[in-house]
């Protein structure tokens, strides 16, 4: 009874290789890299310029021949200037990476700056503590998990809008941290992990390994494993992610409990680098900072599309700019100017780009 | 033959290019329509029907080189703007309404009148009424479109074309969420617009509805233009034999009366109410059984569906699976268990868009598949993608192309392969033809006996009368919410397009057990 019909597409034209599809894709993982790249040479050029005291003292000593001792009197692409950039980077990075879990399920997390301020009280206070110091570690990250996983169960079980619920949770873990140190700066001359802030390996400092860590591990959460996908499709479609059978709410537990859990990670780098914390100013803003990285790194705000390798360059791309316009001698009110403009303007150029490839 | 009036077609169409990257989607095609002309159009999933539909309306700019006239003036249509100020509309198949407005709104929708800047809601209801009532509707201006049904929302759509005094008018499947009463209404509507001059591109993969409307019919394969037949020249060999290359002899068709193999019984629903839609619902399907579920959209045979496999709460009832009193709670437990459900709604409730083709099969089983500690099987996920890509004959340059960008039939096929990877016992398949053209259609129900030969249970809503008798070893007709009845195929319970539509619009009714 059954008779094969055979349908085959005898020519059909997208039979190829798929390069473009792939050219496209490498370019929207690329991204912002050269505009990263762009304003690393911007501000090289701009500190050169600097250093000779005008642009015509500059070009002159080029043309007298002073080629190389010109190139490396710029302080940005100094040694020890690019690992103050890293640095800089690094606990914002770790905030991004749990920040891009949030967005690709098309929710937000406003509260890790806050998180990050009582984790690091509590840090700096268990470290103060004589026989228990060695928990500091694990209950600051544990505290910042615990508040994360309060988010993501008002997300996922009340169903609340998450852009509400951090939001609260951005003022009464302000609050929280604030209680906790009973609004005083806790100090700790002897921090015992007092290396992870301030030391190197090879060179290379701790913050900055342990940032690269974090980033690995979200790629590989993101890319390899079960989670990482259905965290894609929850953000994609998350009525066809229920009928296909994914337990939507323990994907939003997850990317809420991951995104406070990194920014308890992130305390303890910060606290490691103050030896002090200071629960109503550390972490000010800080959410802000983690956001534009990933939406630098052409994350999309509505979920579903995105990539940590973005994330990293929107986090080195906003660290350049700070250090850059430093270095440069711009004041600090301009500074925020030009930052906000900056993220805008990136932005615009990347939808741009990609609205070539439109789709109905 | 309709061009006495005209000197010149209303629309002329020549050698219209499109690529999408690599992809050639269209490859020189030519479309002339009159006034008062009916034309269908015709071709296989990604034939890019759809495609050359979107260069009209402005949705998408065609490659250099190819030329559009309207009335013999040549134009160009850069942007959906553009081509509504010439006089083109165009209804998608996914409705382009804004639900939160009225209907006055949405018929007014980007040319909004306003008094001294302030919208003008009175007299934007006033001018819409009349339009209305033209096309024969029986809900007024005020209307939110969130309370529409699809047929009336699909209305609104045709009120919006008519308002603007759009002299060409695209239907892109327009019949595909329709029952067949539905269907009828909008006919006339068309033939209505013809005879008022309008000129109707109308894409179908349904035959019968293409020999019923069409003055004529123009046929693309793989992106290039191959006929154009008029009303006399058709027939369905031909037809085929352009859209495919090939006859139909070859066409997979279940022989009439003959039944499968039947076993135990598989699925035994239980008096299942929803407190709303469904009511006291009873039904069984056997092992190897292929149950058609019909009656006409809204009759609540979705929510039923739904309801077995656990997506929706019910307030009453009982679920056994092979005997055994079963309790699904959620879509994972009742995949888990076994049974799988395809849902009507593919863009809304079914694919992932923006992931990849490869992703969207996989997408139910990555767990399983999966290593302890949740780590992909990549190799494994890739051949599952591959094969399915191969069984299904899905049109798509490789297994990581993003499946927003395929062809509405393809799409429905990579939503069919996700449920076949979950290897079901159970299997409820929502309209699962919807969209796909005939030589995959044949596919679909080649698969569905093969599934059905193994011994799977298989349930079947579908709202396409021949598809429902071709394919069922039984029907159960709802209506309102109950079982209206059963046919069983035998003489006394005959499984007929007549029969069928008896129980479900009530004319008559029936001592089923
Ligand atoms: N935005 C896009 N990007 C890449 N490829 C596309 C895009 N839109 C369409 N295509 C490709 O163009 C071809 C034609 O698609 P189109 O949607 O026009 O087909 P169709 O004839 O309408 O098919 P169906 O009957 O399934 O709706 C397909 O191979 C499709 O994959
Ligand atoms: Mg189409």
């Amino acid at each position: 009874m059954i008779q094969k019909a055979e349908t085959s597409p005898a020519t059909s034209p997208q039979k190829g290789p798929g390069s473009r599809v792939r050219f496209q894709s490498i370019v929207r993982t690329v991204g912002m890299a050269p505009i990263l790249i762009l304003l690393c040479l911007l501000f090289e050029v701009l500190s050169i310029v600097n250093a000779a005291g005008s642009w015509g003292e500059a070009i002159n000593q080029v043309m007298n021949g002073h080629f190389w001792d010109v190139v490396i009197s710029g302080r940005f692409a100094s040694g020890q200037n690019l690992s103050i950039v890293a640095q800089q980077a690094a606990v914002n990075m770790v905030l991004a990476a749990g920040m891009t879990f949030v967005i690709l399920t098309g929710g937000i997390d406003l509260s890790v700056g806050s998180i990050l301020a009582a984790s690091a009280m509590v840090a700096l206070i268990v470290s103060n503590v004589a026989d228990l110091w060695w928990l500091a570690i694990p209950t600051a990250v544990i505290f910042g998990l615990v508040f994360g996983m309060a988010n993501g169960a008002l997300v996922a079980y009340l169903r609340l809008p998450p852009f509400i619920v951090t939001l609260g949770a951005l003022t009464a873990v302000r609050g929280v941290a604030r209680l906790i140190g009973d609004d005083k700066t806790v100090f700790n001359a002897d921090l015992q992990f007092a290396i992870i802030g301030n030391g190197a390996v090879y060179g290379v400092p701790w913050l900055v390994i342990i940032a690269f860590a974090v980033i690995l591990a979200s790629w590989f959460v993101l890319r390899r494993t079960v989670l990482g996908v259905h965290i894609y499709a929850v953000g994609g479609n998350e009525d066809a992610a229920r009928l296909s059978g994914i337990k939507v709410p323990l994907v939003l537990l997850f990317v809420y409990g991951a995104s406070g859990a990194l920014a308890g990670l992130g305390a303890v780098m910060q606290a490691a680098r103050l030896y002090a914390a200071n629960g109503l100013q550390l972490g000010q803003s800080y959410e802000l900072d983690a956001i534009a990285a990933v939406i630098l790194g052409g994350t999309s705000f509505v979920g579903g599309i995105g990539s940590i390798w973005g994330t990293l360059i929107g986090a080195l791309i906003i660290a350049v700019l700070s250090n850059g316009l430093v270095l440069i001698g711009i004041s600090d009110i301009w500074q925020f100017i030009i930052k906000g403009l900056v993220i805008i303007g990136a932005v615009a150029l990347d939808r741009y780009r990609l609205s070539s490839s439109a789709r109905t | 033959m309709v061009s006495t009036v005209h000197s010149a077609p209303i629309l002329e169409m020549r050698d219209i290019r499109k690529t999408f990257f690599s992809v050639k989607a269209l490859t020189g095609v030519e479309l002339t329509a009159w006034s008062g002309e009916i034309h269908a159009l015709m071709g296989e999933n990604g034939a890019g029907k759809s495609t050359l539909m979107k260069i009209l309306s402005g949705a998408y700019r065609a490659d250099p080189g190819g030329e559009i006239r309207i009335a013999g003036k040549p134009v160009t249509i850069d942007d959906p703007l553009s081509a509504k100020r010439l006089g083109i509309a165009v209804i998608y198949q996914e409705l382009s309404l804004s639900p939160n407005l009225t209907v006055a709104e949405n018929i007014h929708l980007g040319r909004e009148l306003s008094k001294s800047g302030f919208i003008d809601r009175a007299t934007m209801e006033r001018d819409s009424s009349p339009v209305l009532e033209r096309l024969g509707a029986d809900f007024g201006p005020k209307t939110l479109v969130s309370d529409l049904s699809i047929a009336e929302r699909q209305l609104v759509e045709i009120a919006r074309a008519v308002h603007a005094n759009a002299r060409i008018l695209v239907m892109d499947e327009p019949t595909t969420a329709l029952s067949s009463r539905e269907t009828d209404r909008l006919f006339s509507l068309v033939r209505q617009l013809k005879a008022e001059g309008m000129a109707i591109i109308y894409i179908s993969h349904r035959m019968n509805e293409v020999y019923e409307l069409a003055d004529r019919v123009s046929v693309l394969r793989d992106g290039g233009y191959v006929g154009t037949l008029t009303r006399d020249e058709l027939s369905a060999e031909r037809l085929v034999k352009m859209m495919v290359g090939r006859d139909i002899s070859g066409f997979y068709k279940k022989a009439q009366g003959e039944h499968h193999k039947t076993g135990a019984l598989m699925l035994e629903v239980k008096d299942f109410s929803d407190g709303r839609r469904v009511k006291n619902v009873s039904l069984t399907v056997r092992a190897g059984e292929v149950v058609a579920l019909a009656g006409l959209v809204g009759s609540g045979r979705t929510e039923l569906a739904r309801l077995v496999f656990g997506a929706d709460k019910r307030l009453t009832g009982e679920l056994w699976l092979e005997g055994q009193r079963v309790e699904l709670h959620s879509p994972q437990a009742a995949l888990s268990t076994g049974v799988a459900y395809l849902t009507e709604d593919r863009k809304a409730q079914g694919l992932f868009l923006d992931m990849s083709v490869h992703d969207n099969i996989n997408l139910a089983v990555f767990g399983r598949d999966a290593s302890r500690g949740g780590v992909l099987d990549l190799a494994s996920a890739a051949r599952r993608a591959t094969a399915a890509i191969d069984v299904l004959k899905i049109r798509v340059a490789g297994p990581h192309v993003e499946v927003g960008t395929l062809s509405g039939g393809n799409q429905q096929k990579v939503l069919l392969s996700r449920l076949l990877e979950t290897a079901p016992r159970v299997l409820l398949l929502d309209e699962p033809t919807r969209g796909v053209d005939i030589g995959a259609k044949s596919e679909i129900y080649r698969l569905i006996d093969e599934l059905a030969a193994r011994g799977v249970a298989i349930l079947v809503i579908s709202s396409e009368l021949p598809e429902v008798v071709g394919i069922s070893d039984r029907v159960v007709v709802m209506r309102d919410g109950i079982v209206a009845g059963e046919l069983d195929g035998s003489a006394q319970q005959p499984i007929t397009q007549e029969s069928i539509m008896e129980l479900a619009t009530g004319a008559r009714i029936t001592t089923a057990a």
